[in-house]
């Protein structure tokens, strides 16, 4: 379906080890424009270093990386690259002394060198984009974890990306606050954002995943569209792996 | 003479130490929070000749007497062509010995604001630098205010020992005011109010900006 679109993010042959442990072992895969991706696995298996390996904040030990057409690893200026890939984390990680809305707008001011006031009224639409369009004036400390994934999400759409990167988005969160993140998150990938998320909400990888990825023990085990990894794996590891998850948290299990 | 009569007759040479004593602890305060900022940063992001660098400094300024120090740079310096007046001396001792300790406390200020802060910096574009500037500092500039204050009231009562090198701050006045009266308890009384009266004034102050800087719903757990 997607396949004429052009390839965001390519990922060749990725190794990372941490002293003796040896934790990416060889990860490929690519994404196009516009396509989610929900990478599963379990915990240890190197999802989180793989995420921040796309964005060189865990250098990898060899392979490749492009964004688009540049590649990321053994780029100079990482940090021009940087602003191209949003990254949404498990605790959020909001800039504790600054607003909802200075959260959203210091990228602009500080790294894109816009005026405080187009920054501002760009700010206040990614909010609004994510609900919380009130909240502007609120610090993270006053707002529930739900409020402050949306405020982290709006933060990485100001930048304008060309890929947002999801590490499990929503474990941090209380149950009932887990459905408005899942929201703003399809609403996104409905408008045709490109998105590789780390999550275990299998509700929502079967309505928006375009793929699935299944990783373990460093390699990536199995990868397909959710319909046909979910009912039928061709690989005995990813079943296991999935029952257990609906075992744990029933049939739109949740991590 | 009554304590009263004492303060009549010691206010004016008293007021004037108080001066000296004021310029003394303010500008080794400044000039102590700069050298503790370069320390700090260099200790906590410097490439490793910097920060055994700074480490070493701040180690061995904490671990010898400041009185040390001061006789050092007033009785030591001369002998190698540096001449410096008794206040001159006196900075230059204070700020050296006050930036050591604010380095530790500024340390550990940006070392307890949690490393997801910069992780998102980096993440959203940012260079380490503006990183730093950006989102570490603001936040551990008030985390340092606490400690900081306390920081200032020792430099504020430690100026006292710059007497014996003659700078003539309060101690040196009440020394010399008791000298002549020989009201030895109640003229050193007074320089022990007055002494107080400014460190309630500054812990106030400081405690007054801690509560303006304050983060909204935001509380530092230790
Ligand atoms: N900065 C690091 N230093 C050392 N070991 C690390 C570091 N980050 C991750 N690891 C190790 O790498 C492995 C994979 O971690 P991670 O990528 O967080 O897994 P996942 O996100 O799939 O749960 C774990 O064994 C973890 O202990
Ligand atoms: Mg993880």
């Amino acid at each position: 379906m997607n396949k004429e679109k052009e390839i965001v993010l390519r990922i060749e042959d990725v190794h990372k080890s941490f002293g003796e442990n040896h934790v990416l072992r060889g990860v490929s895969m690519g994404i196009r424009r516009g396509e989610t991706k929900i990478l599963i696995g379990p915990s240890g298996t190197g999802k989180s270093t793989l995420l921040t390996c796309i964005n060189m904040l865990t250098p990898p030990d060899a392979g490749k990386i492009w964004l688009l057409e540049d590649e990321i690893t053994g780029s100079k200026r990482v940090n021009l690259l940087r602003q191209k890939i949003g990254f949404v984390f498990q605790d959020f990680s909001l800039f504790n002394h600054l607003t909802a809305l200075g959260n959203v707008s210091i990228g602009l001011t500080k790294v894109k060198g816009m005026d405080r006031k187009k920054a501002r009224k760009k700010a206040l639409e990614e909010l609004k984009q994510v609900g919380l369009e009130e909240k502007a004036s609120s610090y993270p400390a006053q707002l529930s974890g739900g409020q402050k994934q949306r405020v982290a999400i709006a933060r990485a759409l100001a930048m304008d990306p060309q890929l947002i990167l999801f590490d499990e988005p929503t474990s941090a969160l209380d149950p009932e606050l887990i459905g408005e993140v899942l929201g703003v998150m399809k609403k996104l990938a409905n408008q045709g954002m490109t998105m590789l998320v780390v999550s275990h909400e299998m509700g929502f990888a079967r309505s928006v995943a375009d793929e699935v990825i299944f990783m373990e023990g460093g390699v990536i085990v199995e990868q397909g569209p959710p319909a046909q990894l979910f009912s039928s794996p061709k690989v005995e590891r990813t079943g296991q792996f999935l029952s257990r998850l609906s075992g744990l948290f029933g049939e739109e299990g949740e991590k | 003479m009554t304590f009263w009569q004492v303060i009549q007759q010691s206010w004016s040479p008293m007021l004037d130490g108080l001066q000296v004593t004021m310029q003394l602890t303010l500008l080794s305060i400044v000039f102590g929070l700069a050298l503790g900022l370069f320390l700090a940063l260099g200790k906590v992001y410097g490439w490793k000749p910097l920060r055994w660098f700074c480490t070493a400094f701040i180690e061995i300024i904490r671990g010898t007497p400041l009185l040390v120090q001061i006789f050092i740079i007033y009785f030591g310096l001369p002998p190698y062509g540096i001449r410096l007046s008794p206040l001159e001396a006196a900075v230059i001792a204070f700020s050296i010995n006050s930036g050591a300790y604010q380095a530790e406390y500024l340390r550990g200020a940006i070392q307890s604001i949690p490393s997801g802060q910069m992780q998102a910096a980096l993440s959203m574009g940012m260079t380490p630098w503006q990183g730093v500037i950006s989102i570490i500092m603001p936040q551990a500039l008030r985390r340092v205010i606490p400690p900081w204050t306390n920081e200032f009231i020792y430099l504020l009562k430690y100026t006292s020992l710059a007497y014996i090198i003659g700078t003539p701050e309060l101690m040196a006045q009440a020394r010399f005011v008791a000298s002549r009266n020989y009201e030895y308890f109640q003229t050193y009384l007074f320089a022990a109010l007055i002494y107080l009266s400014i460190v309630l004034v500054f812990s106030e102050f400081f405690g007054w900006v801690e509560r303006k800087f304050r983060i909204p719903g935001f509380e530092f757990h230790k």
